[in-house]
């Protein structure tokens, strides 16, 4: 088995490469322990060969998890070669990454990717320059794009892992040379990876030396040799080295590229920038962009697709209604099939088409460009609660449907920033939540028309509140993170690239929300049509009856104390508009259940006060979300613990506003 | 003389750095992208709400914050 690591800068077009190499064949994981995304997949005609995709990074420090998983992938699974993957038309920067690749000793080749843009500014790259003075590596023209240079890129990286030559590193300074040799005296580092520990110790990263099992003499050999050369150069090492690296790469630059470029020359970029991130402009065109995607999404053809997978999904339920009755099965069996499971999974794979189109706008934003822009205008708003310009595009989506918004966070790099996004994105009232909207503001406030396009306010105080309260606690504090992001060129993505960075966002959903909504639809099912003796009974008497009669004195201090809303609330859980159909069965409706129909609504007017009615009304709007969108905050956080604090504190918060709203309503009215 | 930073300068200003007067993380991420003793930086602009400022550096387009802006001194 040949492995074959593939690294490189973000916005390099490693991705396009890979999909290049691998094809459709690719398994998306986890890296052990961390939530950054792990991917690999055999290459393409050579089954035992399997590329692995590096998340994309600038650097090899130990300051941020990408790039620690990266340097101990390629250091302790000695992967047989690596391809670095160049930006051509941004080489300096790129090339910072592979001098540090070269340190550690493993056999690589430079592909040299968007080939095609160089010719066309009329940029002249010397390739036997570029491998002459990094090392000897092997330099191929390619790209991924385009296409073009892969057969041979293929034929170079194989022929290349097979011969075993790694790259000479690049040298430093004559001074932090004889550090880094002496280093490796010290250390008995001579094997192959040794420079690279010994320019990991020099530098003081805190992750290599504080694994690293030292003598006491050693110890302080290394201390005093390090003293020295920050003395003799009158700056810290890691400095130095960084220094070091971009030192050589603009000295060896003039030989290796060769620009006629005109001074003052616009680029198409800069000339979309002026327009895009233009200080009047740029937020009308934003708003816009938004409006659209959303418009398309949800409204038009989100809405005919709901319609025609709500249709596909009763052909289905009715085809195997008349199967199962057929064959005599037994009654239980066809009501948990055909109510239980078909319908609960239907209700939920309804929103796949949507999501669909959402994720296919939101993978061209992204991959054209333009999403770094939006955290660039947007971040100054976003900052004052803690948070970044990347978390308005989740909130954005929240108004669709929570389980894509919690998955667009995906983009949000920092940690912090992205558990903030995901406890409080489902605050905003998602498309499901509108009908508990229009059916408590229709019956107990229907002379206040403005209060239900107001929740969409309420959503927004409530994530403002939420990140002001959050930022406040141990998981969240500290100092912000810093907010260094590049601006890539504007590039417009191809179809296919487009195309499979959507299903990689939506397969997710299928697969996970779907396993987890059909075990959830049949439970529900089961506790609010059976009793405790498995008897098929009126909700009245069902096991949902009882549990949420246990349940619902936690409910009293906020005017909730009765059985019926608190088995809406658990129903909510599967999927929010449910809280309205089973209060229309416990309340016996004799309308056709929905929002709108007058025996519900006179229900609703019977059994909730004003007061109450706007406390359960917020309360369900702000609890926990339904089973999907916690699946998707359980599969996002990577952690348990961290799913369980989402939930709690969206319960917590919403009883705590209910319990205010509650309160002052009964105290002024 | 005060030091002068690359917060200070005005859009289309280019100014040769001298030091980032920074640790840690936040020192190490600014060379990492290349904003590093003797390169040039050219303040392009800034947000439309007034932060973060978009920079060219080696040849790229970067944005950070005024206040990463502030630990990089300029001359």
């Amino acid at each position: 088995m040949i492995s074959i690591a593939l690294a490189g800068n973000p916005n390099s077009g490693k991705t396009s490469l890979f999909n290049e190499l691998t094809g459709a064949r690719q398994h998306v994981g986890n890296w052990p322990g961390v939530t950054v995304e792990k991917k690999e997949g055999p290459l393409k005609g050579h089954d035992d060969v399997t590329i692995v995709d590096l998340p994309g990074i600038y650097s090899m420090s130990p300051y941020t998890l990408e790039e620690v998983v990266s340097r101990d992938y390629i250091m302790n699974e000695r992967p047989d070669a690596i391809i670095n993957i160049i930006d051509a038309t941004n080489l300096e920067r790129n090339l910072y990454l592979t001098t540090q690749v070269m340190e550690t000793n493993t056999p690589m080749v430079i592909a040299l990717n968007m080939m095609d843009l160089i010719e066309k500014r009329g940029i002249k790259i010397d390739t036997k320059k570029l491998s002459e003075k990094f090392g000897g590596c092997p330099v191929v023209e390619i790209s991924a794009l385009e296409r073009k240079g892969i057969d041979n890129l293929i034929t170079v990286v194989l022929k290349n892992a097979k011969e075993k030559k790694a790259p000479k590193p690049v040298n430093f300074d004559a001074d932090v040379e004889k550090a880094i040799s002496d280093i490796q005296d010290i250390f008995n580092l001579k094997d192959d990876a040794g420079r690279y520990y010994a320019i990991k110790l020099f530098e003081r990263d805190s992750v290599i030396t504080e694994n690293y099992k030292m003598a006491s003499d050693q110890k302080e050999k290394l201390h005093a040799i390090l003293a020295d050369v920050e003395e003799k150069l009158d700056n810290d090492t890691e400095t130095i080295i960084t220094n070091g690296r971009y030192d050589y790469i603009a000295e060896v630059m003039p030989s290796i590229q060769k620009k006629k470029v005109a001074k003052n020359e616009q680029t198409m970029t800069d000339k979309i920038d002026s327009i895009v991130t233009n200080r009047w402009l740029s937020l009308p065109i934003f708003a816009a962009i938004i409006f659209v995607i959303y418009y398309v999404s949800i409204t038009t053809i989100g809405s005919y697709t709901i319609d025609w997978v709500g249709a596909f999904f009763e052909w289905i339920s009715g085809g195997v209604e008349t199967f199962l009755t057929n064959i005599g099965a037994a009654d239980f069996l066809i009501d948990l099939v055909i109510n239980g499971i078909i319908a609960g999974v239907g209700a939920v794979l309804g929103f796949v088409p949507q999501l669909m189109i959402l994720f296919f706008f939101l993978s061209f934003l992204e991959g054209c460009g333009y999403m770094s822009r939006v955290a660039f205008i947007m971040d100054r708003a976003f900052r004052r609660f803690g948070l970044s310009g990347k978390s308005f595009i989740p909130f954005i989506i929240g108004t669709g449907c929570g389980v894509p918004a919690i998955m667009a966070t995906r983009t949000i790099e920092n940690e912090k920033d992205r558990r903030l996004t995901i406890m409080t994105t489902t605050f905003m009232p998602c498309g499901a939540k509108l009908p508990i909207i229009a059916l408590f503001v229709g019956a107990l406030f229907p002379d206040q028309p403005w209060l239900a396009p107001s929740c969409y306010l309420i959503g927004i105080v409530a994530i403002i509140v939420s990140c002001i309260l959050l930022k406040r606690t141990k998981g969240f504090s500290g100092e912000p993170a810093p907010f260094i992001i590049e601006l890539p060129e504007y590039r417009l993505p191809k179809l296919r690239n487009v195309l499979s960075m959507m299903w990689e966002k939506g397969k997710g959903f299928i697969i996970k929300a779907g396993t987890i909504i059909f075990v959830c639809s049949a439970v529900i099912w089961f506790v609010s049509g059976y009793n405790w003796t498995l008897q098929a009974v009126d909700p009245e008497d069902s096991i949902l009856a009882a549990v949420a009669g246990v349940i619902s004195p936690i409910f009293a201090p906020i005017g909730l104390g009765s059985w019926q809303a608190t088995a809406g609330t658990i129903s909510g859980l599967v999927a929010k508009e449910n809280l309205v159909s089973v209060l229309a069965v416990i309340y016996h409706a004799t309308g056709d259940g929905s929002e709108t129909d007058p025996s519900l609504i006179s229900n609703i007017q019977q059994y909730f006060t004003p007061a109450s009615g706007m406390a359960y009304m917020l309360f369900n709007l702000l609890c926990a979300p339904c089973f999907a969108a916690i699946g998707a905050i359980r599969r996002e956080m990577a952690s348990a613990k961290w799913t369980l604090a989402a939930v709690g504190y969206q319960c917590g918060f919403a009883y705590v506003v209910a319990f205010i709203v509650y309160q002052v309503m009964n105290a002024i009215m | 003389m005060a030091k002068r930073t690359l917060k200070e300068l005005s859009p289309g200003q280019t100014a040769k750095i001298t030091q980032i007067d920074a640790e840690g993380a936040l020192k190490r991420r600014l060379m990492d992208m290349g904003l590093t003793r003797g390169s040039t930086v050219t303040f392009h602009k800034v947000a439309p709400l007034g932060d973060p400022i978009q920079i060219t550096i080696r040849g790229y387009e970067l944005s950070i914050r005024k206040d990463e802006a502030e630990h990089v001194i300029v001359e």
